[in-house]
């Protein structure tokens, strides 16, 4: 029989009805990994002989009748931000190429606990700054759908893996929409949670108050299965929200939507860079909201053009802070400095600079370059403030729609995947690729993306629904009557 | 023609001091490992104080509680809300590329400390605080002195002990007032039992800010900043600040430099040349670039919280001198040398003059032999081998006239050796009361033995009875002098 490695949830259905092993789907799992990777290239280390191993313990489970987690024998890959103990973890940079975290992060404890099967670890953006996940130092990765086009970024690799049929769940990290946007480029769902619903701690950080894991999946249905496991409050996470544990899945198994309001966000709707095809696909997810029942409403976030600048103020900030710790001295690249310059500057001051400027690629040097200049004494006011000032008024506008919305609709991303090459000497065309996404992560609310129609060129692409601070649930369940009425997330690349 | 100022004018020495105090928490500020000196080099360590890539911070309770409990006792205001910031600078020692502390909004605003008035009897200087704020401290760096070698061994162990910095305003004006001020703080900081203040081990360190007011005939004139560093104890930092105002004095006769025209400078102190030179900047400008640490959430404090420290903190030494006083009736010089010596030794104290009924007495036992002993043997009153009970036991036997202070000090010396209980020292040791009657035949027997004494005493020369004490202790070494004599004059007198 063939196994269906796109979805989680038939899995452990064929699993339970001993139709198949935990041992045949790893096998699957990577057989198909070895026919895409070659051109694909989704991973930066794959697990093969440890996930052999956990899938037999958990059919040995499953044979001695002992309880099994809610993920029992599902091959995972995760982003190669967060942190595996047995596993490298690079964050796709030169600095980490040989770093071996001594623990895993939350998240990726919570998955071994759930039974999950952990097949390897997913190429990004360098430190995941990016959106092309081009800007990797461990090689680019392909769009499952065009192999001319990028996954987008920076969990590139994360929705690759999931888009290629490799394995049918992967954890994404989002801080301005890394995400939502290759989720969208990849025909696929992905959820940015509320900030703080999931642990950020062993997540490697970039923006600590913009970062949030999440899942990736075809279906909002697997999607909210992940979530169930990831989700909750971690002591050893400051910033993460102590509340009652959510059940995402019974949110995403109502997919009726009466009583609803659903806000058309006006000002991305009608952005005059808008790719044609993707406004069709939110005009055309309008009708299929009204269908299932919702009322449709119109909202304005007339702060909304300040979220890109505001991101690209904040984001370095934390950015410059969070990656001093690579100098070189206790772990990761380190750099050998020439004589002339240790005799110029001291050996000590030359190494970290060496080992920086070797260590880190040109985006992640932009990035930090940003971050010092706009925290420095003289600029701080100008800029850090300014944008944290702009910040607060994004999360008003918010705050004003959610009194009027229970969920906003609008794009995910301005056009569909582009082409590889084609934006990444040219950072502020970069950066604009965030533009739809960003506010999600200045405000903190969740957002996720799902496949909403089909471009010209035959990509798929995503239309984006927000909620408020924890509206995760509501999140799910228009999410599922959209998928419920629509079959984009049944597509599949033509391989 | 350079016009030298050769006159001396008038001067005040113009001091504040930075003081950093380790906080005696069971665990580290932001992780739990152990909050201890003295371990092996880098084995207090974990992913969190290493700054190892993901790793989160997470507030140590106690250590808020033992900065308000600081603060409380500094007259300081405890603000609502406090934030943690990340200053920022790279260091080996400093793993993160920024240590977690306090830049506008301190757990301790503007508050104050009196002191003695080391100039003036029984007068009062009252010393501002501006603030005190919680941080981290870094780890510490062993550059290896031995010939050729140039690399340095790092130690993280430190890394993330709490440290309370508590600056004050440039109020002290001598350097017996900056060594009186630090005495004050240290017995009030190990009175609450929040530090243990040894300069040596590093667990209590000072900077000094130094400059002078010149009193010209043109008016007053302020020299340059200088802050001295590396002293290690009390004294040094007295003959540092002796030293630095001398220097200033006669560097302001050569080049006539103000506080107008000069930037603060760094300076060390060396301790065997009783020097202080210019150290080497850390940057032409050091910028900081503080922001708030967004990993950690701003902490409320509430009232409640305030107010149960506030009634936790019990007397405070400057109470304590007076109630020792009022209480036990010992002079001011005598309390002032109880309290200095720290809770443990009040408590010792209180109970010696509970259990003897006699505060003097104990006063001046513990102030001679106690504390003596303690010099001699290093020792601390925690570990003095003979209890508070027992010394106060010996004492009451002394008051109640059944011991003389001869045999009271063998008593004692003998216990400091076995750690026996008075009685079975005093058994030891054949020391007998000798009863009434007994004491009555041998002092008639003595009287009848030296007919001449009996005459010479009645011919007014009292001293004559002196011999028989003697002789009566020879007879018998129970005998209390004391108790002889006073047998022999109620006896003499009816012959």
């Amino acid at each position: 029989m063939s196994i269906p490695l796109d979805s989680a949830l038939d899995l452990l259905r064929l699993q339970a009805a001993g139709e198949v092993t935990a041992e045949q789907i790893v096998a699957a799992a990577f057989d198909s990994i070895r026919r895409t990777e070659a051109e694909v290239h989704a991973f930066t280390y794959l697990a093969e002989e440890e996930a052999f191993q956990a899938a037999r313990e958990v059919d040995q489970k499953r044979s001695r009748g002992e309880p099994l987690g809610p993920l029992a024998g599902i091959p995972i890959a995760v982003k190669d931000v967060l942190c595996t103990r047995d596993m490298p973890t690079t964050c796709s940079s030169r600095m980490l190429q040989n770093f071996r975290p001594p623990y895993d992060a939350t998240v990726v404890r919570k998955l071994r606990e759930a039974d999950a099967v952990l097949v390897g670890k997913t190429n990004m953006d360098e430190f995941a700054m990016g959106a092309s996940t081009e800007t990797s130092a461990l090689g680019i990765t392909r769009n499952p759908w065009d192999l001319t086009r990028t996954p987008g970024g920076s969990s590139g690799g994360a929705a690759a893996v999931v888009a290629a049929g490799n394995v049918p769940l992967s954890l994404g990290t989002d801080t301005g929409g890394s995400i939502r946007q290759p989720a969208a480029f990849c025909g696929i769902t992905g959820l940015k949670p509320t900030y703080g619903r999931c642990s950020r701690f062993g997540l490697i950080a970039f923006a600590s108050s913009l970062d949030q894991v999440g899942p990736l999946a075809w279906s909002v249905a697997d999607a909210a299965l992940l979530m169930n496991v990831i989700g909750g409050f971690d002591p050893r996470d400051s910033t993460s929200l102590d509340l009652p544990a959510v059940d995402y899945r019974a949110a995403a198994a109502t997919p009726d939507l009466r009583g609803l309001k659903v806000g058309v966000i006006r000002e991305a709707v009608d952005h005059e860079g808008l790719d044609p095809a993707i406004r069709d696909a939110v005009l055309e997810t309008m009708t299929i909201c009204r269908d299932a029942g919702a009322e449709l409403i119109d909202v304005r976030l007339p702060h909304s053009r300040f979220g890109v600048p505001a991101y690209y103020v904040v984001a370095p900030c934390e950015a410059s802070s969070n990656l001093s710790r690579y100098d070189g001295a206790h772990y990761g690249y380190r750099g050998e400095p020439d004589a002339n310059r240790s005799a110029e500057i001291g050996p000590l001051a030359a190494t970290y600079c060496r080992s920086r400027a070797e260590g880190f690629g040109p985006e992640v040097k932009r990035r930090i370059l940003m971050g010092t200049y706009a925290l420095s004494t003289g600029y701080f006011d100008a800029y850090y403030l300014k944008a944290l000032k702009a910040r607060r008024l994004i999360r008003g506008d918010y705050d004003t729609a959610f009194a009027q919305a229970d969920v906003l609709l609008g794009p995910t991303t301005p056009s569909p995947a582009f082409r590889l090459g084609e934006k990444v000497d040219d950072p502020i065309q970069m950066y604009l690729c965030d533009l739809f996404t960003v506010g999600a992560n200045l405000a903190g609310i969740p957002a996720l993306s799902i496949p909403g129609g089909t471009s010209p060129d035959s990509l798929p692409v995503g239309v984006q629904l927000q909620g408020p601070p924890l509206g995760e649930p509501q999140l799910l369940r228009v999410a599922a009557a959209i998928q419920a009425r629509t079959d984009f997330h049944r597509r599949r690349p033509n391989r | 023609m350079t016009s030298v100022v050769t006159d001396r004018y008038p001067f005040l020495t113009v001091i504040g001091l930075e003081v950093h105090a380790q906080l005696k928490t069971r665990t580290k500020l932001f992780c739990r490992c152990e909050n201890r000196f003295g371990a092996a080099p880098n084995t207090q360590v974990c992913p969190v104080c290493l700054g190892l890539p993901g790793a989160l911070p997470v507030i140590n309770r106690q250590a808020i509680d033992l900065a308000i409990r600081s603060g409380l006792a500094l007259n300081c205001e405890i603000p609502p809300l406090t934030k943690w910031d990340r200053k920022q600078y790279f260091y080996p020692d400093l793993p993160k590329g920024y240590q977690i502390s306090q830049f506008d909004l301190p757990i301790c605003a503007a508050g104050f400390l009196d002191i003695a008035d080391p100039a003036v009897e029984s007068s009062v200087r009252r010393i501002g605080i501006i603030r005190a704020h919680l941080e981290e401290d870094a780890g510490k760096s062993m550059h290896d002195e031995l010939a050729g070698r140039t690399d340095s061994r790092i130690d993280l162990n430190r890394c993330g002990t709490p440290l309370l910095e508590i600056v004050s305003e440039p109020d002290l004006r001598s350097a017996a007032e900056a060594k009186a001020y630090l005495s004050e703080l240290k017995l009030l900081l190990t009175h609450l039992d929040v530090s243990d203040c040894e300069m040596q081990e590093g667990s209590l360190r000072v900077d000094a800010n130094v400059n002078l007011w010149i009193e010209t005939p043109g008016g007053r004139v302020a020299t340059p900043i200088a802050e001295i560093k590396n002293m290690n104890s009390f004294r040094s930092v007295e003959r540092a600040i002796q030293y630095e105002a001398e220097r200033q004095y006669l560097a302001w006769q050569e080049t006539g430099k103000t506080i107008r025209t000069e930037s603060k400078t760094t300076r060390g102190w060396d301790d065997t040349r009783e020097q202080t030179f210019p150290q080497r900047e850390k940057e032409e400008s050091a910028d900081y670039r503080y922001f708030p640490d967004p990993d950690l959430l701003p902490v409320r404090i509430p009232r409640e919280q305030i107010e149960a420290l506030r009634e936790s903190l019990g007397d405070l030494p400057a109470a304590t001198r007076q109630r020792l006083e009022s209480s036990y009736q010992i002079k001011p010089y005598d309390a002032d040398v109880i309290v200095n010596q720290g809770p443990a030794m009040i408590r010792y104290f209180e109970t010696v003059a509970d259990t003897a009924g006699d505060g003097k007495r104990a006063s001046n036992w513990i102030q001679q032999d106690v504390m003596r002993t303690l010099k001699e043997r290093g020792e601390t009153i925690a570990t003095f081998p003979i209890s508070a009970a027992s010394l106060g036991d010996l004492l009451r036997r002394v008051v109640a006239g059944s011991l003389d202070n001869a045999r009271a000090r063998n008593v004692f010396a003998q216990m400091l050796h076995s750690g026996e209980s008075v009685a079975a020292t005093i058994a030891a040791l054949g020391i007998e009361v000798v009863d009434s009657s007994a004491l009555d035949s041998l002092c008639r027997e003595l009287l009848d033995a030296n007919p001449q004494v009996v005459d010479d005493f009645r011919n007014g020369k009292q001293q004559a009875l002196g011999s028989l004490i003697g002789q009566a202790r020879k007879a018998n070494p129970n005998a209390s002098p004391q108790l002889v004599r006073e047998t022999l004059l109620r006896i003499v007198q009816t012959l």
